[in-house]
């Protein structure tokens, strides 16, 4: 057993850089590379791509990405972990099968992990007396059933390490959750068992710190004057060993910050109640970690204790859930924020006047420049311009696109100042709608699978 | 006893979720843990997001970090790919609760 295992973490979300995975490659030691690709709202994408492409509905920029990488990925054995498959696995696989023989690497191992989709299963998961009840709010899925565009258990660490026991140096998932895509190679490394709720906890730890990506290592960070050389940040790196303490850190040379506060920061990242994080391996305290400085941009995680999971897996399912759009115009001074409210009032007066109306909740009139983010907080009387932005949700797409119609003509028939419409007449699009849930554990297997080119 | 923003020595990040945010907020020291303990109610969060959150505030301590964590329902015009809101993820909340002052004994 090794005594050390480093995971780097290239990638938050679908969207982030691609220096990310292509520096930690490059610029210092690494075993493995952990790359997040999904959302919430990634899924239900993927799901309308697949339904038009039965060969597409994954992230294509992972294959594109690792075309990249993987001469030096191949050269120096380091070991890919992606949720990249999206609701396709099956295809992503045979996109990077063929772009390893493109690149002449005939033995490469790609693995698969498959049975988070249940889109299909709806229907067979209620009669069994599954209730996919809505998490927040306790609706019975009935009220959107007919309108799910995806549905996706999050899956842990163990099908992870199945897959890489079963050879695989490339490990493609669909929704893995974000911290398996670290604790899974923890478990494989060092030999974890479902029963150590300890060491699972820690790994759960170690993936919520890196999952963000740059996010721990000094980005978005509230000192953000501390931090040395943005352009070139160094994305986490996370130094295992097999008692379940664990160093997070970064390449030596590249920009960012690692202290205890990047870290701390991070671990209130889309935190809940601190003392029972819930993952599909374990329940873990993340208040029962100590947290200590032991280096320039080093910081270790010990002590961290676990218990159990629950006997569910999370759920989250999308569904169409009527339309929006929004529009913006640039309003100059003098008299910006008076000037945008009347705008407004002239938009929607004007669509009343064709028929066209919204109820208060379904508008949105927002003076970007006036203090919009922190509303009620911190507000600008007098600012010398803003950005009017309007938009409106509803059932109906004509009414939406109706609205969209309707922001332009203000630059020569409102007040004087209006300028700054770019981007053309904006278009309704579908809002999806996000449906937590709760799924017995006995109802969910995943499958694994690896192919060579 | 003088008024300090939070934003002279706490740090904060904040993120979606579901149709809430979370504010996480953290100091460097145990005299500054405790002073937020006691100046940072749900009450006194509340009033202070009254213009962005619609819903209940819950608190949480993870002494460990010297954090406090808010949640922070309906405070999102919708939450996810429903809000029309800039902010629609709570990415700015963090630093909105910075921006609120305290009495420093």
């Amino acid at each position: 057993m090794r005594d050390k295992v480093l995971i780097g973490y290239g990638q938050g979300f679908w969207g982030d850089s691609i220096l990310g995975p292509v520096r930690l490659v490059r610029e210092g030691p690494l075993d493995y590379l952990a790359l997040d690709y999904l959302a919430e709202v990634t899924m239900s994408i993927m799901q309308k791509l697949k339904g038009r492409n039965p060969r597409s509905g994954y992230a294509t920029d992972f294959v594109t990405m690792l075309g990249r990488i993987l001469p030096d990925v191949h050269k120096k054995g380091i070991k890919v972990i992606a949720n990249a498959g999206g609701v396709n696995p099956a295809a992503c696989l045979d996109a990077v099968l063929d772009l390893a023989r493109k690149q002449g690497l005939e033995g490469l191992k790609v693995g698969i992990i498959e049975g988070d989709d249940i889109l299909l299963r709806i229907p067979e998961l209620l009669q069994s007396g599954e209730k996919l009840l809505n998490m927040d709010d306790g609706r019975p899925l009935a009220a959107v059933q007919d309108r799910l565009l995806s549905a996706n258990v999050y899956i842990g660490a163990f099908a992870i390490a199945e897959c890489l026991a079963a050879g695989a140096q490339i490990v493609i998932g669909g929704r893995l959750t974000d911290p398996a895509l670290v604790a899974g190679p923890m478990i494989h490394e060092f030999g974890w068992q479902p029963t150590d709720h300890d060491k699972l906890a820690a790994g759960t730890m170690a993936g919520h710190i890196a999952e963000c990506g740059a996010q721990c290592t000094g980005g978005n960070f509230t000192d953000w004057r501390k931090v040395e050389d943005f352009v070139r940040i160094g994305y986490p790196v996370i130094e295992a060993s097999p008692d379940g303490t664990f160093v997070v850190t970064k390449h030596d040379g590249t920009g960012g910050l690692v202290t205890r506060e990047t870290v701390i920061s991070q671990l209130l990242y889309e935190m809940g109640d601190p003392r029972r994080y819930l993952g599909p391996d374990c329940t873990a305290d993340f208040t029962s970690a100590r947290i200590d400085e032991v280096g320039k941009h080093r910081v270790r995680l010990s002590g961290i204790k676990g218990g159990p999971p629950t006997d569910t897996y999370k759920v989250s399912l999308s569904y169409r859930n009527g339309f929006k759009t929004t529009g913006q115009l640039v309003i100059s001074g003098p008299d910006a924020v008076q000037k945008a409210k009347l705008c407004a009032d002239i938009v929607f007066g004007r669509l009343a006047l064709d028929g066209c109306t919204f109820a208060e909740h379904e508008k949105l009139v927002e003076l970007v420049g006036s203090g919009v983010c922190h509303a009620g907080i911190v507000e600008s009387k007098d600012p010398p311009e803003v950005v009017l932005r309007l938009g409106v949700k509803c059932d109906d797409e004509d009414k939406v696109d109706r609205f969209g119609m309707e922001i332009v003509p203000l630059v020569t028939s409102g007040p004087p100042g209006v300028t700054g419409f770019a981007g053309g007449r904006p278009k309704a699009t579908d809002i999806v709608g996000y449906w937590p849930a709760l799924v017995g554990k006995s109802k969910v297997r995943t499958r694994v699978r690896v192919e060579v080119p | 006893m003088r008024k300090q923003k939070l934003r002279e020595f706490a740090f904060a990040r904040s993120g979606d979720k579901g149709d809430g945010s979370n504010v996480g907020i953290f100091v460097r020291t145990t005299a500054d843990y405790e002073l937020i303990k006691r100046a940072l109610t749900v009450d006194v969060v509340k009033r202070h997001f009254r213009a962005i959150c619609k819903g209940e505030v819950t608190r949480y301590e993870a002494p460990n970090m010297l954090a406090l964590n808010f949640l922070l329902r309906d405070s999102l015009g919708g939450g996810g790919s429903e809000s029309l809101k800039t902010d629609a993820q709570g990415k700015t909340h963090g630093l909105a609760l910075l921006e609120l002052e305290i009495d420093r004994p």
